[in-house]
């Protein structure tokens, strides 16, 4: 019997993976091969999905992008035994794409099946834990500060300290939350993590639980992402019946238990107070801060909010020891960062390495320039509240300090490449229309000036006195900046004052004023 | 996709006792009742709010806070398409644009048999083989007005 490994993540199933599985099941059995095929994960290398791999006595071949179409002749080429066919890549460890990326926290994704116990721990998993588990709660949250890994969520908070911060508080309850909400666009590296290795983030979950002193955890996934929340109950599912959750985690006496919660469609319900919110029944807006939620979180109780994958480099901190994954990285920005690279790219994915990487590196080398073959002339960083850079930009490395003295910011590691047919005052038009619809509305700034900022961008659009609407939009940013509550309002004037200064010839200050896009 | 079952108070109450246990149950049970009735009408929210000893107020605003909840049946099939910026920059407004045209109807709009529904969403984590739509619930990239109409062909009940 042949394994054949097909991919289940929601972008392969985007490109046909589910109809490529039917077709290699309906011929192998038709040509008399008895073959399993193995659902995984996605390696995140979402240009070669489908990305078919067998296993062979010489270990696995991986062939792709394979279309349904493309099965026979790749069964009568011989796959079962990594026979030759112009789809064929070789060993997937060796594509260089896939070789040249330091995979910390994304190592078993594609290679694993997802909800397999047996996959997970002979690829390393359970390690951290276990050394956890030898541990007192201060030496696991010493070790995740001496690793300096920064939140990943956007706001890059270090993870110690606030970890420290939920396991001095006192409290009858406490509870650790994972923010999988993913609202940025762009970005899919939580539900590549989520559908491919669920385990990783469970394992950096129990940790936390058990570092702050918390019994019960809630994750709190998009509903946009439906696959991803199926594949994650089912690993809760396992990991209890394995007693890796529950009233004895490994072993250790200590009880943690985890809940997944669907969001149902807000942005702002990824704004960490929000999602307390949501969590409790209530509609999603922000709270102000302080209380902060490490004191006075979900209930009014000391809570633990981090990423999905803040909380999934946790294990691998634990089991290789804070100053490997510190040796990782430059400046402040320690470890790896998987980077989102998406949009008008010619070979798009989840691109994980050390911080210090140019733009240009992953955008070039990794990304290899536009889909549409047309020259780049823009990218968005961190999201819809991130900033617009130019191509001659591309040198900024992939740093939180070096992105916000560029007056950008990482965010949740998103890289949206567009070529040179986009229209930026369109672009910035959109980021005030998206605040408009996503606003949570309580504070005026955002509320008020989301709907006017549209409103003047139109006007400029439209060419009427250009100058004196932009200086008004100008205004506008300035005051959202400063006025506002939480970082929806106070970072929507990033994406529209870069777009502004640095295309300033698509806003009618030089230049002609192309046709809005809309 | 499964089709939704017309109301009825009795079902929905016991929808309801099912997760009222849940620390913060509203939003789950919220989708639980769109799941079964495929939107959450009004007489749903009176139910709710007794069992969650919560104001009909309070639910009413949840329910109307967030976009994923209906409160009006959708048409047989609802089509999610992505409007965020990866998609923008491949396309996806003009996709778009194309498929609601071939409908005859505008974002959030059905069409005049009931058969389908057309709502914005924003990112669907396909962000890099856009333009992104989830029909039904199946993940379609590299999307067209072709390739969204034929699954939902494909995958017709
Ligand atoms: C408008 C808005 C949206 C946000 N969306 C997300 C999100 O989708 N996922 C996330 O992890 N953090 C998001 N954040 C950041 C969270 O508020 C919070 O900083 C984060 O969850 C903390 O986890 P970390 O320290 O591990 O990054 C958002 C913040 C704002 C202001
Ligand atoms: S800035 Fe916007 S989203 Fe944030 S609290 Fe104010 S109104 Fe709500
Ligand atoms: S931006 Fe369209 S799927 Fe993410």
């Amino acid at each position: 019997m042949t394994r054949i490994f097909v991919p289940k993540d929601a972008a392969a199933l985007a490109l046909g993976a589910d109809r490529v599985a039917r077709a290699l099941a309906d011929a192998a059995a038709r040509l008399g091969h008895v073959i399993e095929i193995v659902r995984t994960g996605s390696r995140g290398a979402v240009w070669l999905e489908p990305l078919v791999e067998v296993e062979t006595a010489a270990g696995r071949v991986a062939y792709g992008p394979v279309a349904p179409r493309d099965v026979a002749g790749l069964l009568e080429a011989g796959l079962l035994d990594g026979g030759a066919h112009a789809l064929r890549l070789g060993n997937p460890d060796g594509i260089p794409w896939l070789a040249r990326q330091q995979r910390l926290t994304f190592a078993r994704c594609g290679v694993v099946d997802p909800l397999s116990l047996a996959d997970y721990r002979a690829n390393g998993g359970l390690a951290g834990l276990e050394k956890a588990i030898a541990l007192a709660p201060a030496d696991m949250v010493e070790a995740v500060k001496a690793s300096g890994l920064r939140g990943r969520g956007g706001a890059g908070f270090p993870t110690g300290i606030k970890w420290n911060t939920v396991r001095t508080a006192s409290a009858d309850r406490k509870y650790v939350v994972c923010n999988a909400d993913e609202g940025d666009s762009g970005t899919f590296a939580d539900r590549i993590l989520i559908e491919g290795d669920p385990f990783t983030l469970i394992e950096g979950m129990a940790i936390a639980g058990l570092a702050v002193g918390a019994t019960k955890g809630f994750i709190y996934l998009r509903s946009e992402y439906p696959h991803a929340f199926a594949t994650l109950n089912e690993a809760i599912r396992v990991a209890e019946q394995a007693g890796i959750l529950g009233d004895d985690v490994m072993g250790s006496g200590k009880t943690f238990r985890l809940e997944a919660r669907l969001g149902a469609g807000a942005y702002i319900c990824g704004e960490e107070t929000a999602l307390l919110e949501s969590l409790e029944g209530k509609r999603g807006v922000v709270r102000a801060k302080p209380p902060i939620p490490a004191l006075q979180g979900l209930f009014g109780r000391p809570t633990l909010v981090n990423n999905v994958l803040s909380f999934a480099a946790v294990p691998w901190i634990l089991a290789h020891g804070a100053k490997a994954y510190a040796d990782y990285g430059m400046g402040r920005s320690r470890g790896t960062m998987p980077v989102q690279l998406a949009g008008n790219v010619a070979r798009g994915g989840l691109v994980e390495l050390a911080f210090g990487v140019t733009l240009r590196q992953i955008v070039e080398d990794f990304g290899g320039g536009t889909r549409s073959s047309r020259p780049i002339r823009a990218v968005q960083v961190g999201g819809p509240l991130g900033a617009y850079f130019p191509a001659t930009m591309l040198d900024l490395p992939l740093d939180y300090e070096a992105l916000a003295a560029a007056k950008g910011m990482l965010g949740h590691g998103g890289i949206v490449v567009f070529d040179d047919t986009v229209d930026m005052a369109a672009q910035a038009r959109f980021a005030f229309d998206f605040c408009a619809v996503e606003s949570c509305g309580k504070c005026t700034p955002c509320r008020i000036g989301a709907v006017r900022g549209r409103e003047t961008m139109d006007r400029v659009i439209a060419g009427e006195s250009p100058a004196a609407h932009l200086a008004l939009v100008e205004d506008l940013c300035e005051l959202m900046t400063d006025g506002s509550l939480c970082a929806m309002g106070g970072l929507t004037p990033l994406p529209v004052l870069s777009a502004i200064r640095h295309f300033p010839e698509d806003f009618g200050r030089g230049g002609s004023l192309p046709a809005a896009a809309e | 996709m499964q089709r939704p079952e017309p109301w009825n108070a009795a079902r929905a109450s016991e929808i309801i006792a099912g997760l009222s246990g849940l620390e913060g149950a509203t939003l789950p049970i919220l989708h639980a009742l769109q799941d079964a009735f495929g939107h959450v009408p009004d007489a749903a929210v009176p139910l709710v709010a007794d069992a969650l000893a919560l104001s009909r107020a309070e639910v009413h605003g949840c329910l109307t806070f967030y976009h994923d909840f209906r409160r009006a049946p959708a048409g047989r099939h609802v089509v999610k398409i992505c409007r965020a910026e990866a998609c923008q920059s491949v396309g996806g407004e003009q996709a778009a644009a194309d498929l609601l045209s071939r409908l005859g109807i505008d974002w959030h709009g059905t069409t005049a048999d009931g058969a389908l529904t057309v709502e914005p969403v924003y990112c669907l984590g396909l962000c890099a083989c856009g333009p992104a739509a989830l029909v039904d619930g199946v993940p379609v990239g590299r999307a067209d007005a072709d390739a969204v109409l034929a699954t939902i062909e494909e995958h017709a009940p």
